[in-house]
């Protein structure tokens, strides 16, 4: 989705005749258009019903949902491929010894840095992060406590939305965004998470730099075993880690 | 109205010995969703509708201008290609047990055609690969029921190859991208062999193989630009080559390295001048900007722009080429039956070993006991031209069928090997 409304978002402000450094507004307005439009629709027409559940329910439902809306992105922007590679070019190629590589790229790691410190500072250091955490611990407790937990909820949906956007928006210049983009991204999003830890911003950080140079190791060295490093990379996290690297501390229930 | 004035006119040229309300139920099976939608699916089955539209109207020029299939109206039913082999043999089941359809027309996917193959044949039903391109179908199995009614990879490449070769395009070391399935390991078995031959001494490098459908290539452009090579040969398509000419070319890829494709003309429309010029590329057929000048081009040619207001590329040509083979078999099956709709093993009989023109050419199925088509094909340097804001094509060299095509009986590799024996080139 995010992708989607980015390819729109930079076409509209091109056609609006907006210089080209402001694509890259266009890119952040578009995953705060589907956070805003998307996120309360989802959580409170149909997140909330599963609240409560098992969480597997819950997976499912995601999973399911996963679905229809890859078949609304075709229904609303149709099977043609959309490119948007003017923010590709805007930070010039950046050379390495031999290679060349693209400034954009970089750029990325950057703004990758900057939301993962942001959230972990954001969680950990605030209220309203401790809040959120304190519903995530107990929901019960919480709101025993005087917190109003279902805005909570629909607040921390819609951040993780918007990151989520944010995430399909930055990628768009990079490939041409046609039905089916998402899938390969699922798949190996779920190998950083399950290294990482469930929970874990920390987590999440290493897992998806293990992922990735496993995976650059393989290509550069022995290309058969692309897919399987990732895997491998997994499987030997999982055999020392069973719950990953890092795990939230659980609160104890009595 | 039209529909009634066409069904009385099918009844009028059948006749009276076949019933007006009876159709020639044809299964069209391509991407409509997924990553091959766009380049080739969609297109493909575009292309469908305009012909089998033209078809039950009357309007293609002869021989092809009898209403329908010897005016009995073509009823299509499309089907999504998307969802894998399995799902594919069993969709391709509904198609001949519910749907009750009379033949098919389908696959782009190398994989998808290996599964259903050997599913058409055992069902005893008429199949159609019309795009697919493993050379393994027919030269690893044997099919009575199953045709494929354009060449295989191996034209491909070695036609590739030659023009490399014809221009004195230096070739010394050769990097390797193609997708980890089929098609990627034939195209690229089939290229190292035909380089192994017409550049004796030349070096493969890196060769990389990345999965169906990667969309992202990073690391791969990273490994490709640690050692270059002088040529770059990649047999991706669809979403991937568009994702991975967008991703390369900021990273000149295309400046450090001759880029060839052995199947790119279907990128050309929607990548604009995001393809960078003098890249290397056939269509897997004569097609597009490099069809050849013809009545019958023409036509079709008008027919699919006006449709589609976009030109036709490899997929739509694929398919109509089939079309006009099948449409000429079931007419002829329909004389040796007496008039009414042939059986497959008539519609088979009738199609095995026939040939017909085509709007790329003239279409020979010569190779696999009558069951394997070849054609002639070309390749071309992409140069973008700016007034006319499309990519076009320059430097275009022919290959008949007979110089880039196995000899029957022989196999693709195995002639490779032995240095082409019994290519006839001009």
């Amino acid at each position: 989705m995010g992708a989607y409304a980015a390819a729109s978002f930079v076409a509209w402000f091109a056609a609006a005749g907006f210089a080209p450094w402001m694509s890259i507004i266009a890119l952040f307005m578009a995953s705060v258009a589907v956070a805003a439009l998307l996120a309360p629709l989802v959580e409170r027409g149909l997140l909330r019903v599963f609240y409560g559940r098992d969480e597997v329910l819950l997976v499912l439902v995601t999973y399911a949902l996963f679905l229809i809306l890859e078949d609304a992105t075709k229904l609303i922007w149709g099977a043609n491929p959309y490119f948007v590679s003017a923010p590709y070019a805007l930070f010039g190629n950046v050379q390495v010894g031999e290679q060349a590589y693209v400034g954009y790229d970089f750029a990325l790691v950057v703004v990758a840095a900057v939301c993962g410190i942001g959230v972990w500072w954001g969680l950990n250091r605030t209220r309203i992060g401790k809040v959120v955490l304190a519903v995530i611990h107990s929901a019960e407790v919480a709101s025993s406590m005087g917190v109003n937990v279902s805005r909570v909820y629909t607040f921390a949906f819609m951040f993780g939305i918007f990151l989520a956007a944010l995430g399909g928006a930055l990628t768009a210049p990079m490939i041409s965004v046609q039905p089916g983009v998402s899938v390969s991204v699922v798949i190996v999003s779920f190998a950083v998470v399950i290294i990482g830890g469930l929970g874990s911003i920390e987590g999440a950080a290493i897992g998806a730099l293990i992922v990735g140079l496993a995976r650059a190791l393989a290509v550069h060295t022995w290309p058969p075993a692309e897919l399987f490093s990732i895997y491998l990379a997994m499987a030997i996290v999982l055999v020392f880690r069973p719950e990953g690297l890092f795990l939230r501390v659980k609160a104890r229930r009595i | 109205m039209k529909r009634i004035e066409a069904l009385l006119i099918g009844g009028l040229f059948a006749a009276g010995s076949a019933c007006a309300q009876e159709t020639f139920k044809l299964g069209v099976v391509s991407f409509l969703s997924g990553s091959a939608a766009e380049s080739f699916g969609v297109p493909a089955v575009n292309g469908a509708k305009a012909v089998i539209e033209a078809f039950n109207k009357g309007q293609a020029p002869a021989p092809y201008n009898k209403v329908g299939f010897g005016g009995v109206r073509i009823e299509p039913v499309y089907v999504d290609e998307n969802g894998g082999a399995t799902k594919q043999v069993q969709e391709l089941r509904n198609l001949y047990d519910r749907d009750k359809v009379d033949a098919v027309v389908g696959y782009v996917g190398s994989g998808d055609c290996l599964a259903v193959a050997p599913v058409a044949e055992e069902m005893k039903k008429f199949l159609i690969l019309y795009d697919c391109g493993t050379p393994r179908i027919f030269e690893d199995g044997k099919y009575s029921y199953v045709f494929r009614t354009a060449s295989h990879a191996v034209m491909d490449n070695v036609a590739l190859a030659r023009y490399l070769k014809a221009r004195s395009i230096k070739a010394g070391s050769i990097n390797y991208i193609n997708q980890d399935y089929a098609w990627g390991h034939d195209s690229r078995n089939d290229f190292k062999a035909a380089a192994a031959q017409l550049f004796p001494g030349s070096k493969a490098q890196t060769d990389l193989l990345p999965k169906f459908g990667a969309g992202q290539y990073g690391t791969e452009i990273s490994a490709l630009l640690a050692q270059p090579a002088d040529l770059t040969h990649t047999s991706l398509w669809g979403g991937d080559l568009q994702a991975f000419v967008l991703q390369a070319g900021p990273r000149d890829l295309f400046k450090r390295t001759q880029v060839v494709i052995s199947a790119g003309d279907h990128v050309l429309p929607g990548l604009g001048d995001k393809m960078p010029d003098g890249v290397i590329l056939g269509a897997r057929g004569a097609y597009g900007l490099m069809s050849p000048k013809s009545a019958l081009n023409d036509w079709w040619w008008k027919l699919y722009e006006d449709a589609n207001k976009v030109y036709p590329v490899q997929a739509p040509y694929r398919m109509v080429q089939s079309l006009l083979g099948l449409k000429l078999a079931v007419e002829k099956a329909m004389v040796a039956n007496g008039g009414k709709k042939p059986s497959p093993e008539q519609l088979a009989a009738a199609l095995k070993g026939s040939e017909w023109e085509s709007p790329a050419g003239r279409i020979r199925m010569n190779l696999a006991d009558g069951h394997q088509a070849t054609q002639d094909t070309a390749i071309g340097r992409t140069k973008y031209d700016a007034a006319k804001k499309m990519v076009t094509l320059v430097d275009i060299q022919r290959f008949p069928a007979d110089c880039v095509n196995p000899p029957p009986g022989v196999k693709g590799e195995d002639w490779i090997k032995g240095g082409f024996a019994g290519a006839k080139c001009p």
